[in-house]
């Protein structure tokens, strides 16, 4: 379906998202993609990373060789602590997560649903299922946005009418960042809140399968 | 006098009986109990039931008593790994059973077993298939899934400093679960890097009181499991 690629690559997709990460949130990124966007937070102002294995006050991967085995993030990659930071056991942590004290949280996405439903823990078939803390964040945290290039590699739309891989959630996702576009759930739909430069209404549409309106303006799609 | 502190890791895991519930600390190789684990594999008990948020990495710790057949079911929230085969294999061919748990649930389960709450309700996982069948309860117009607490009769931990009381201090993100598995189990087991005397730790800076825990070893330069991965080191 899709022929060149088009849009923005994986660290620009990062950038994009952390441009409207405010100043003083806790947030929780989750392994992958959504990590990347840790490097691009604008150094003007002050974010609290949170990883759920018991940190806050994440810092950035340990120059080689400094690093601590015992010093890691929810992906298990070695990390560092800022100044500030702090350690606690897992159910403080998710106690953080579940009790709606994190402000943000990013993910990724195996599909979208125009209701906000969320899939992304499981492909179902033969694959050992394994969930980790995808379905406690997105129960919990005060919003929740996701970072996802908009079609497969095959060029399947990843934004959806309903989900066929199993859920992490019921309605869940408030906000949608793609290759293409940035993308809000709204009561009847998918809403385009911004575009990436040198993309149209129309592409993103032809690539998303459900109810999209282009929310820049009033126009109404399908 | 209290005195917990017990001479190896085998006095340590004396006494587990076949088809014991075992929690195991850590989170991926951080917080780990290597040595421990290798003792229960040493130990021979079987048709464990083990509680980890993961399933161990390469062939040592985890992992090894995982391939030694010893686990007939794991509760863990993320069982794959990047570089061990161990647990997806015996799952696919049907000789360990798997009870898959959101990350938080569990850790809250561990957390009321050692509290003495029976059970809660939490909105994770509601409308996903880890909540069918299960009892839902509407709370302010939300719903929500019961989830039951979680006891174990044995908990292996692994600390950064210990006294002979069992007041602990862990190191970094190696803390994760064990705080809350000291809680839950009949008898809890800690390897610690270091042991000191009482009054050493100060009170302000306790994270596991000594009432949680049983069993305190000296385990003076744990293993990292990475370490051994990369070695190409198995156990036994």
């Amino acid at each position: 379906m899709t022929s060149a690629p088009i849009g923005l690559s994986r660290e620009q997709m990062a950038a994009r998202a952390a441009q409207d990460i405010t100043d003083g949130s806790y947030v929780n990124l989750g392994i992958g993609m959504p990590e990347m966007i840790a490097q691009f937070i604008p150094e003007e102002i002050e974010v609290i990373l949170h990883t759920e294995n018991g940190l806050l006050g994440m810092g950035p991967s340990p120059v080689a060789g400094d690093g601590d085995p015992e010093l890691i993030n929810a992906g298990k990659r070695q990390v560092t602590a800022l100044p500030g930071a702090s350690y606690f056991h897992h159910a403080d942590s998710f106690a953080m997560i579940r009790g709606g004290h994190l402000d943000l949280c990013v993910l990724g996405a195996l599909e979208v649903a125009a209701n906000g439903d969320l899939a992304n823990w499981s492909t179902g078939g033969d694959s050992v299922p394994a969930v980790g803390g995808a379905m406690d964040l997105v129960s919990g945290v005060k919003a929740v946005y996701v970072m996802t290039s908009h079609c497969t590699r095959d060029g399947t739309p990843k934004l959806v009418e309903s989900c066929t891989y199993p859920l992490t959630g019921v309605g869940v996702v408030d906000r949608i960042y793609t290759d293409l576009a940035v993308v809000e759930v709204g009561p009847d739909g998918f809403e385009v809140i911004d575009l990436t430069e040198g993309i149209t209404f129309d592409e993103v549409a032809a690539r998303t399968d459900g109810p999209i309106r282009d929310a820049r303006s009033t126009e109404v799609q399908r | 006098m209290i005195d917990k502190r017990v001479a190896d890791p085998e006095a340590a895991v004396d006494g587990v009986a076949d088809g014991a519930t075992v929690m195991i600390g850590g989170f991926g190789e951080a917080g780990s109990p290597i040595e421990l684990i290798h003792a229960l594999i040493d130990h021979g008990a079987s048709g464990l039931t083990v509680v980890n948020n993961n399933t161990g990495s390469g062939e040592v710790g985890l992992a090894a008593l995982i391939r030694a057949g010893r686990v007939a079911r794991m509760i863990c929230s993320y069982p794959r790994s990047a570089n061990s085969t161990v647990f997806p294999e015996l799952y696919r061919s049907g000789r360990t059973e798997l009870e898959l748990v959101p990350q938080g649930t569990l850790a809250e389960r561990i957390r009321a077993g050692g509290a003495g709450i029976p059970g809660f309700y939490t909105p994770t996982a509601v409308g996903t298939e880890l909540a069918e069948g299960r009892e839902h309860r509407e709370f302010d117009g939300r719903n929500h899934v019961l989830e039951h607490a979680l006891t174990a009769d044995l908990a292996l931990i692994k600390a950064r400093r210990a006294d002979r009381h069992g007041n602990l201090v862990y190191n970094m993100t190696a803390r994760n679960f064990s705080p809350l598995m000291a809680m839950a189990a009949a008898t809890t087991v800690v390897q610690a890097a270091e042991v000191v005397s009482p009054g050493e730790i100060d009170p302000e800076a306790v994270v596991t009181p000594g009432i949680f825990v049983d069993r305190v070893v000296h385990v003076a330069s744990p293993a990292h499991e990475s370490d051994l991965v990369e070695r190409g080191v198995t156990y036994p």
